[in-house]
């Protein structure tokens, strides 16, 4: 029980420092569960970030697996609740204050302002994902970045295709 | 409750553009649910890349500039990036029942299948093939993150100073690899301030706006 509870602040407090996704939580995670408690060993951390990446949906989900590893399936509960209530709790009041601000004239231009942010680290995070994937798999890796990138630009395809031929690629390439 | 946060896309200052085009559409709670759950069940490699797919481009429920801007508000706010776009969006549509069932959604197919992924992964995670088709899979995902930032970019029709910011978050996440929360810290009033410059409030200053 005392674990469980441990988990569930040690989450709650990653949760609020994962500014802009969970890979900048990654190292203060890192040092909580593997260097502080010694809950996991650093082999394991890495193969639990690589299996939470390998599936679909948000790689918040890292901590998911963390707790599952750490406490089995009650680990997984509280360590996802943990890490999704507090910064949805937030995430909820300021929308509420934008709501309530609506019409306000600064309020578009100050979201505005946010915009080119939002792109650049989008952008950011795929050419952090190429370079990783290069370093990985080499040339072949990049010209499937290459050709998913242009085709997801220019067309409007599902991007289910780019990835299915990215495995495909993979296969038959790396 | 229901209503935009934003103002109707018709009254916007922005000249209408063949992408920014004409109305959204409002889901209902079922559609929301189900449009989150087909984000979390597509979201390999970039969720905010998916739900921009699922949002913009298959319902219509915003328009690219409106989920931009709640993207960059999910990305100022701790917490992961989607995750808090959810919650905004369901709020937004459907108050907390929204913001329950948007975060719901998107979270319940990616845990089944991690739980799963998880009791399997010691069995064939090594297993001939299945490395090279990940590693195929991971350089498509990058790839269509890639697409996705410059396909926004494109839509936008961002001002040069906005291209300026973009670069220097780019630079800044990508090649110098300054922590995320250290760049939107700095960022952030530098390019509000812009924003705010252009649309020509700048001389009140922001703060004084504010208090009011």
């Amino acid at each position: 029980m005392t674990l469980l509870l441990q988990l569930l602040w040690t989450f709650s407090i990653l949760s609020l420092v994962a500014i802009g996704g969970a890979n900048s939580a990654l190292p203060e995670m890192h040092r909580r569960l593997v260097e502080m408690h010694g809950w996991l060993d650093d082999a394991t951390f890495s193969q639990l970030y690589a299996l939470a990446q390998a599936a679909p949906g948000p790689n918040i989900l890292v901590a998911s697996v963390m707790g599952w590893a750490i406490a089995g399936p009650a680990g997984m509960a509280v360590a996802t609740v943990g890490m999704l209530l507090p910064a949805a709790t937030l995430a909820w009041i300021v929308a509420g204050f934008a709501l309530r601000m609506r019409g306000a004239p600064w309020l578009k231009p100050a979201q505005g302002g946010l915009v080119p942010i939002a792109v650049g680290l989008l952008l950011a995070a795929g050419v952090i994902m190429a370079e990783a994937s290069t370093a990985q798999a080499g040339w072949p890796a990049l010209a499937i970045v290459a050709v998913a990138g242009a085709i997801v630009w220019r067309t409007d395809y599902s991007p289910l295709w780019v990835l299915a031929g990215g495995g495909v690629l993979g296969l038959l390439l790396l | 409750m229901a209503r935009p946060i934003g103002l109707p896309v018709r009254s916007r200052p922005l000249p209408p553009t063949p992408f920014d085009s004409p109305a959204t559409v409002s889901p209902g709670r079922a559609d929301l649910f189900l449009g989150f759950l087909r984000i979390g069940l597509l979201g390999f490699g970039g969720v905010a890349a998916w739900a921009r797919r699922v949002i913009v481009e298959e319902r219509r429920w915003l328009t690219e500039r409106e989920y931009a801007e709640i993207l960059g508000m999910g990305q100022i706010l701790p917490g992961p990036n989607v995750g808090n776009s959810a919650v905004m969006i369901g709020r937004r549509f459907h108050g907390l029942p929204g913001a329950l069932l948007a975060t719901g959604g998107m979270y319940l197919a990616p845990l089944c299948i991690l739980i799963v992924l998880s009791l399997l992964y010691e069995n064939f995670g090594q297993k001939p093939g299945v490395v090279p088709m990940m590693q195929g899979i991971a350089a498509g995902a990058a790839g269509m993150v890639i697409g996705t930032a410059l396909k926004m970019a494109e839509r936008l029709r961002l001002t040069v100073e906005a291209v300026a910011i973009l670069a220097v978050a780019v630079v800044a996440a990508a090649w110098l690899r300054i922590s995320l929360p250290l760049i939107v810290v700095v960022l952030a009033p530098v390019s509000i301030a812009l924003s705010l410059w252009r649309a020509g409030l700048i001389g009140g200053n922001g703060a004084g706006g504010m208090a009011r």
